[in-house]
């Protein structure tokens, strides 16, 4: 997928999240009070609406929760067919991130596949994508 | 004693084609005087507005028109009305309506859905595709994984369906097979010819395991349903359809953050409204813009088990017109087009009224659920006939 990616408009909260990949961290938000992960970031906890939050490094690894094979072109540029995936990540409860899994052939990717984080940059945003793991 | 029930009274419909040239507001005249004749109103009877999601003035295809234009357009005094889609989900107009009938805010309100989709993309000088340099929102986490469908979206959760409980593309052809054959006997539905098991199983992929057929076409129609309240229903010729109960809860309005569609918690909350059983009920109109929606609202309000939607649907038989619990009997959105939601509960007045024609469901049916939405999206409607 060489194609540019539509990129997220950066602002205070989702910073964090799309730029952590220029030092090599996946950073989730994290209440400091509750120690709950909040994702999508948000300046307030969902689980006990404290305002103490920051951006955590978790650990980057993951395993594939569902996935699907794109193989539709919805624009011209667009290389297909590609994973998109949803992965659960290790040691953050109750978050899951929608992403590509990359670096192997589409139909080596299955449900519990064990991943880890790689940041694809463009322009000022790292998006953090996964591969398999062994 | 005072009715304080809400009843869908006149419901009305456009032709439904693709790039029509009608422009949308006349679309949705159509239907909304195919409506009034129907009820036995007139448009000064009309007092109230709701549509969802209102006019999306950044993809004016996706819904041209909205409540406001409406009521200045028709000469309508509303008392109240309400267009937006921050709500449940497409039917939520409709319980917007309720509550606003209930509470003396309005007697009789238009609720309408009109989408013009296929002729917006066929004439992008008139409807120009809105160009973004960024994205942001909920957007923000899907588009930049090039996750631009909601056909995506839902592929992840028919995905989980696979591997877990082993849904296989056979069982869910039957969404698409059992929705063409009924649209054949739909004299409005887009797809008249029925479509074969071999045809659907060589079909291009478009997310797996969700191919061409699993997906509705974009089209260009509007459907009205007419919220008429009990204390007004004298006023009305057709035979009154009572909203017996409502539900449209969401745990996480999140594409990939909940771990089930909003589907699920609506269903199990819709049955804590009413004494009927899912055993009450005589048809099921439930979305199906993608027909993995479909399988998921069966679940989801108790006809089987979580799990057991690809069983429950095997063959077809039970899904049929013949069948045990007849399924988007107009043809759904994949065999009528995507009305986006307003189909569903539309078609379950027909049905309650027996004026299906060649579609009609035998057994005098007198309790229909339709229901719209996925992912975070769901409202369901339970409807009877007394």
């Amino acid at each position: 997928m060489a194609a540019p990616r539509p990129l997220p408009r950066l602002d205070a909260v989702n910073r964090p999240f799309w730029t952590g990949g220029a030092v090599g961290e996946l950073r989730i938000m994290r209440c400091q009070d509750c120690a709950a992960f909040i994702h999508p970031p948000r300046p307030v906890c969902r689980n006990c609406l404290s305002e103490n939050v920051a951006p955590h490094a978790v650990a980057g690894t993951g395993v594939v929760d569902t996935f699907t094979v794109n193989h539709q072109k919805w624009h011209p540029a667009m290389e297909v067919p590609f994973v998109v995936a949803r992965v659960a990540l290790d040691g953050v409860p109750g978050v899951f991130l929608t992403t590509n899994i990359v670096g192997c052939p589409v139909e080596e990717v299955d449900v519990g596949d064990r991943v880890r984080v790689t940041f694809e940059q463009q322009d000022d945003v790292y998006l953090p994508l996964f591969e398999k793991i062994g | 004693m005072a009715n304080n029930e809400a009843y869908i009274t006149g419901i009305g419909q456009s032709e439904i084609g693709v790039k029509l040239t009608r422009h949308p507001l006349l679309l949705t005249l159509d239907a909304v005087r195919e409506a009034l004749d129907e009820a036995g109103l007139t448009i000064g009877q009309i007092d109230g507005v709701s549509t969802y999601p209102g006019r999306t003035a950044a993809l004016l295809g996706f819904s041209p028109i909205g409540a406001d234009e409406l009521i200045d357009a028709l000469g309508i005094r509303a008392t109240w009305h309400a267009g937006g889609g921050e709500i449940s989900s497409q039917l939520g107009a409709v319980v917007a309506a309720v509550a606003a009938v209930r509470t003396g805010q309005a007697r009789h309100v238009i609720c309408f859905r009109t989408v013009y989709e296929a002729a917006a993309m066929a004439r992008p000088e008139e409807y120009p595709v809105p160009r973004r340099d960024r994205v942001d929102g909920s957007s923000q986490w899907f588009a930049p994984f090039n996750a631009i469908s909601a056909v995506n979206w839902t592929a992840q959760y028919a995905m989980r369906h696979v591997k877990r409980y082993g849904l296989t593309r056979e069982q869910l052809a039957q969404i698409a097979l059992t929705d063409r054959a009924h649209a054949a006997l739909n004299p409005r539905a887009l797809f008249r010819e029925p479509l074969t098991m071999d045809e659907y199983l060589s079909a291009r992929m478009i997310s797996t395991p969700l191919c061409l057929y699993d997906c509705d076409r974009y089209s260009d129609a509007s459907t009205v349903l007419i919220v008429s309240a009990g204390s007004a229903i004298d006023e009305v010729t057709c035979t009154p359809i009572r909203i017996a109960a409502m539900a449209g809860t969401v745990e996480r309005h999140s594409w990939d953050q909940a771990e089930w569609m909003a589907c699920y918690p609506t269903g199990a909350d819709l049955w804590k409204r009413t004494d009927y059983k899912p055993s009450d009920v005589d048809t099921a109109q439930l979305y199906d813009g993608f027909s993995f929606q479909a399988v998921a609202w069966l679940e989801a309000l108790g006809f089987c088990d979580i799990g057991e939607g690809g069983r429950f649907i095997e063959g077809g038989k039970r899904i049929a017109l013949d069948g045990e619990l007849p399924l988007n009997t107009f043809g759904g959105q994949l065999g009528a087009g995507r009305l986006h939601g307003f189909g569903f509960a539309h078609e379950a007045v027909v049905q309650l009224r027996g004026l299906g024609g060649a579609r009609q469901v035998p057994g005098d049916p007198r309790v229909a659920v339709s229901a719209s939405g996925g992912g975070p999206l769901a409202t369901a409607l339970l409807l009877a006939r007394d």
